[in-house]
């Protein structure tokens, strides 16, 4: 299953501010929803998310059950260096899903 | 004397009545708008943008699917053993403009069929592989992927004289009164579109965008699933996925969207 998509530039110029944007596919269940049977269903969101740019945190997110399904996320950094981008989203579940990609810093 | 006016006043009421549901001929070409037209413009932003557009997690899906080769259900190497692209290649190329064709009439069934249909039977003869479910998120993914490769095309004509009198009982089907409510399609998407129901605008129900992400949904949806979605909010009983009305309906609904450009995978409130 296609978890995330990333759409981050593949090489900036030193000193560019670059945006980046991730999806990822998930149903966000928010824990207030019922079956037929009148059973809740149990929560199960991405509560955490985080971005590695060449190893250190740039930035973190926690997320609350009022966040849509598939959470769409977008921010921006300024381009240092070349390095890995790594994004991780953690869920209620415990599972972590994680994509990573390469910035190619010029000068 | 009273009873005389009182009956005049109910073939009044009923003529009325009548007209009301015969009246609806369509919208004109140049009078037909998409629904991209009377949404907020942050949905637009939305889609207009595939970097935001939420779909491209089904059509990225529906890639992977078109180079998987399905579990087949016999042993025959002979037939099992496809994926898609064994038979039909970069779907870049070979499946330009093939959602602009549907729904096509099948040979096989000597029915119209719509893409998805298609897909499933492709899918169950040439592939020997299980069924996916409607709505599923493979087989949503793999509608979405090959509907995406006519995005931009202009919406042509059903062209195969075929399926001139399928059109036509699915658009007796649209303008026919149903439900506890007792609204025809064309009750609000011929002759009150742009109006509001509660905070929303009427659209004229086109079907450009199809398979699409609408917000309300949080998911990719089917033409089926909007137009099920449809017949419960009118009280009426919702014909199955699949159903041949349903295949009638969206027929007629290619023909009154001839003109639009295909939006696949559009996004919607």
């Amino acid at each position: 299953m296609a978890t995330a998509l990333l759409y981050v530039p593949k090489t900036a110029k030193r000193g560019e501010v670059i945006t980046l944007k991730a999806i990822v596919s998930h149903p966000m269940e928010t824990g207030h929803r019922r079956e037929v049977t009148g059973k809740v269903i149990p929560r199960d969101i991405i509560n955490r998310f985080s971005c590695r740019y060449d190893g250190a945190e740039i930035f973190k997110a926690e997320f609350f059950p009022a966040v849509a399904a598939n959470p769409f996320i977008s921010f921006t950094t300024i381009a240092t260096q070349s390095g890995s981008i790594t994004f991780t989203w953690v869920d209620d579940a415990g599972k972590v899903y994680t994509e990573k990609t390469e910035l190619t810093v010029t000068a | 004397m009273k009873a005389r006016l009182l009956s005049l006043l109910l073939v009044a009421l009923a003529l009325t009545q009548f007209l009301s549901t015969t009246r609806s001929q369509g919208i004109a070409e140049n009078q037909r708008r998409s629904g991209f037209d009377t949404m907020g413009p942050d949905t637009q932003a939305m889609q207009r943008n595939d970097a935001d557009n939420p779909a491209m997690l089904w059509i990225r899906e529906g890639e992977r699917l078109w180079h998987d080769t399905p579990e087949p259900l016999t042993q025959d190497k002979g037939i099992a053993g496809k994926s898609c692209a064994s038979c039909h290649g970069d779907a870049t190329q070979s499946m330009k403009s093939v959602a602009n064709r549907y729904p096509a009439f099948d040979e096989a069934t000597a029915r119209p069929t719509d893409l998805t249909g298609k897909i499933l039977q492709c899918r169950s003869q040439r592939q020997q592989a299980a069924p996916l479910a409607r709505e599923s998120r493979a087989l949503l993914g793999l509608t979405a992927y090959v509907g995406m490769q006519s995005r931009g095309e202009k919406i042509l004509a059903p062209a195969d004289p075929r399926l001139t009198a399928y059109a036509a009982q699915g658009k007796i089907l649209f303008n026919q009164r149903l439900g506890q409510l007792n609204l025809s399609c064309a009750a609000c998407h011929d002759d009150a579109y742009d109006k509001k129901l509660g905070g929303s605008t009427i659209p004229q129900g086109h079907s450009n965008g199809y398979p699409l992400y609408r917000l309300e949904w949080q998911n990719l949806g089917s033409l089926q699933r909007r137009l099920r979605n449809c017949l419960t909010g009118i009280r009426a009983e919702p014909y199955p996925y699949g159903d041949p009305a349903l295949i009638n309906l969206e027929l007629y609904l290619k023909e009154r969207s001839v003109g639009l450009t295909i939006e696949t995978p559009a996004v919607r409130p």
